[in-house]
């Protein structure tokens, strides 16, 4: 029982009295400052939401709005459409090989920099330093270092380089090649996005006590086996949020692509998030577009949502 | 040894796509050769880089001069805004709660990560009502407003660790809700004010999606628009597209290179646990 209550019974008066010195000025303007804020929300993330959803159900498919209520028509027309479908292949297949190779790459470069080496900020700067570029250089950079060349020119590119040190059996189209397509954006994400994981279990790994792997090894423990049975699941919550983070820029991952590679061919490294662009901003397809991005939302929300609620409950329970 | 030979190994798979974007950009029109891309060039030449930053009329297309300078104007006042804004908030919710302040956060929270495809239609037609449709001002205030949640959470969990003594102390010395913050928390408040203002120049300047919805007009378009377009079009060379790449990324780089260590926090903070 809280202290207010408790006072509240032994002497209700006294309480109110108190109470209505604490709804003072100060309240008010409490409220009113984060009032604006709360406004702006409001109207620009939850009204503009509700209108997406709307125009999601009408018949609007042109410049001129039309709000003539279709129903999920919009919906079953989408799902029976090749391109959406074969976007929503590409976010799978993009969100699992993103997400795997930037964990395992950024807890391997954490472990191999926690073992108290020399220069390792310069090495941490190194790998971080992607993350401070936009999406658009990154793209830009890549495309030209994932495009294969032609056979009659000659190869280009990492291709190229692959050629150089002998391992020229390496050499594919990436990006140009259709059963490729998607897969070669995820190179580049995972160049810039890998150090953030990195930085992520760093933080996590600083803050577990030596004591508990000295005990491990005076237990008896090899190397491996304190990273197993105990570094690893004291790790979880920070592999969890790396899966929230990684998870919900996958789900969205628009420039990119259009820097990189655009739909591709056969639509093989085409995304959500750009058939949305594309349909609403050139084809004026308004209802099709608010459809894809409700879907879109609903799959960040699905991830999202569940999390924010953990974190915030476990925050007050602190 | 070895070890140092792993770290050593990914530091140049991390640093190749930067060595090829500034070993392209130094070199003269003569070198520049697809074929060539992993040489070192014979002679340095700044050549693409001033044509990448002033265009070429000849070959009719515009250099991303202006377009840098579109960016600055808009990451600047965005930025300071977005601080501004952050930590009144950040403040309120911290030290100043209320009945329903909690779950107010926790909607500005989930601003924070939704695909903005969701609100990009009505977004045009309200911003078009506004005025504001087109104009850096536009993007200005598009920035702000979708810039509360994140800023918002840093502030407020730096305030929380600042004891609630602290504020008691200011209020019975007889300070106001204002007044508390004014000479208690923006004094102790530098570094948050430093984590929220390297995110958020970061975030805008490196923004895309925004720039290319509001800003329809090349004259008025952030940096990262422009490079995609110098990028997808076919008579820029590619050697200036890569030194219009490297000054696209050139602010970032050096915020990043000078204060990394705010630049990192930041990070951690996006993940909600800071």
């Amino acid at each position: 029982m809280s202290e207010r209550v408790r006072a509240q019974i032994a002497s209700p008066a006294a309480s109110r009295v108190r109470r209505r010195r604490v709804v003072t000025a100060d309240r008010l303007i409490a409220v009113l400052l984060i009032a604006p804020s709360a406004a702006a929300i409001a109207v620009f993330v939850y009204g503009f939401i509700g209108f997406t959803a709307f125009a999601s159900f009408t018949k609007w498919d042109n410049l001129s709005p039309d709000f003539t209520w279709v129903g999920w028509k919009n919906y079953a027309a989408l799902f029976n459409t090749v391109r959406f479908q074969i976007d929503l292949g590409n976010t799978v297949t993009f969100t699992l090989l993103f997400l795997a190779i930037c964990l395992s790459v950024g807890f391997a470069l954490a472990v191999l920099l926690d073992r108290g080496i020399r220069g390792e900020s310069f090495f941490r700067s190194i790998y971080l330093f992607p993350l401070a570029l936009s999406f658009i250089v990154t793209g830009v950079v890549w495309r030209w270092l994932l495009n294969p060349g032609s056979v009659q020119l000659g190869t280009t590119g990492v291709n190229l380089l692959l050629e150089r040190i002998g391992l020229g059996v390496l050499k594919t189209g990436w990006y140009t090649d259709p059963r490729i397509g998607i897969k070669a954006v995820v190179i580049a994400a995972v160049w810039q996005m890998s150090g953030y994981v990195m930085a992520m279990y760093l933080a996590g790994l600083r803050g577990i006590p030596e004591e508990l792997r000295e005990a491990a090894r005076v237990d008896g423990a090899n190397d491996l086996q304190v990273y197993r049975s105990i570094i690893v699941p004291l790790l979880h919550p920070i592999t969890l949020g790396a899966i929230i983070i990684l998870g919900h820029i996958s789900l969205k991952i628009f420039d990119l692509v259009v820097a990189m590679t655009g739909p591709g061919p056969g639509f093989s490294s085409d995304v959500p998030a750009f058939f949305m662009f594309d349909t609403t901003f050139r084809g004026n397809n308004f209802a099709q577009g608010a459809g894809i991005a409700m879907i879109l939302l609903l799959m960040v929300a699905v991830l999202i949502v569940p999390y924010l609620v953990y974190s915030l409950r476990t925050e007050t329970q602190r | 040894m070895a070890l140092y030979a792993l770290l050593a190994a990914f530091a140049i798979l991390y640093l190749l796509p930067i060595y090829v974007l500034a070993l392209t950009g130094l070199k003269s029109y003569a070198e520049v050769n697809l074929y060539r891309m992993w040489d070192w060039p014979a002679h340095v030449s700044l050549d693409s880089f001033v044509k990448a930053w002033v265009g070429s009329e000849a070959q009719g297309f515009r250099g991303l001069d202006n377009n840098f300078w579109n960016s600055v104007r808009l990451a600047v006042p965005a930025t300071l805004l977005s601080a501004a804004l952050g930590s009144l908030n950040g403040y309120v919710l911290a030290k100043w709660r209320f009945r329903g302040s909690d779950a107010i956060f926790t909607l500005l929270l989930f601003g924070m990560f939704i695909p903005y495809q969701s609100i990009l239609i009505p977004l045009v037609q309200v911003l078009n009502r506004m005025g504001l449709y087109g104009s850096l001002q536009g993007l200005i205030f598009v920035h702000v407003v979708y810039g509360i949640p994140i800023t918002t959470l840093i502030f407020r969990n730096y305030y929380a660790t600042v004891p609630n003594e602290l504020v008691e102390a200011a209020t019975i010395d007889g300070s106001g809700i204002l007044g508390i913050f004014r000479y208690v928390m923006v004094p102790i408040s530098l570094p948050a004010f430093a984590v929220v203002a390297i995110w958020q120049f970061t975030s805008i300047w490196n923004d895309f999606l925004f720039g290319v919805i509001v800003t329809p007009r090349p004259a008025v378009q952030p940096i990262t628009v422009a490079l995609n377009n110098l990028a997808g079009s076919y008579i820029v060379e590619w050697n200036v597209q890569m030194a219009g790449a490297l000054l696209a990324a050139l602010p970032t780089m050096l915020l990043y290179i000078v204060l990394g260590r705010y630049f990192m926090r930041g990070l951690l903070a996006g993940s909600l646990k800071a």
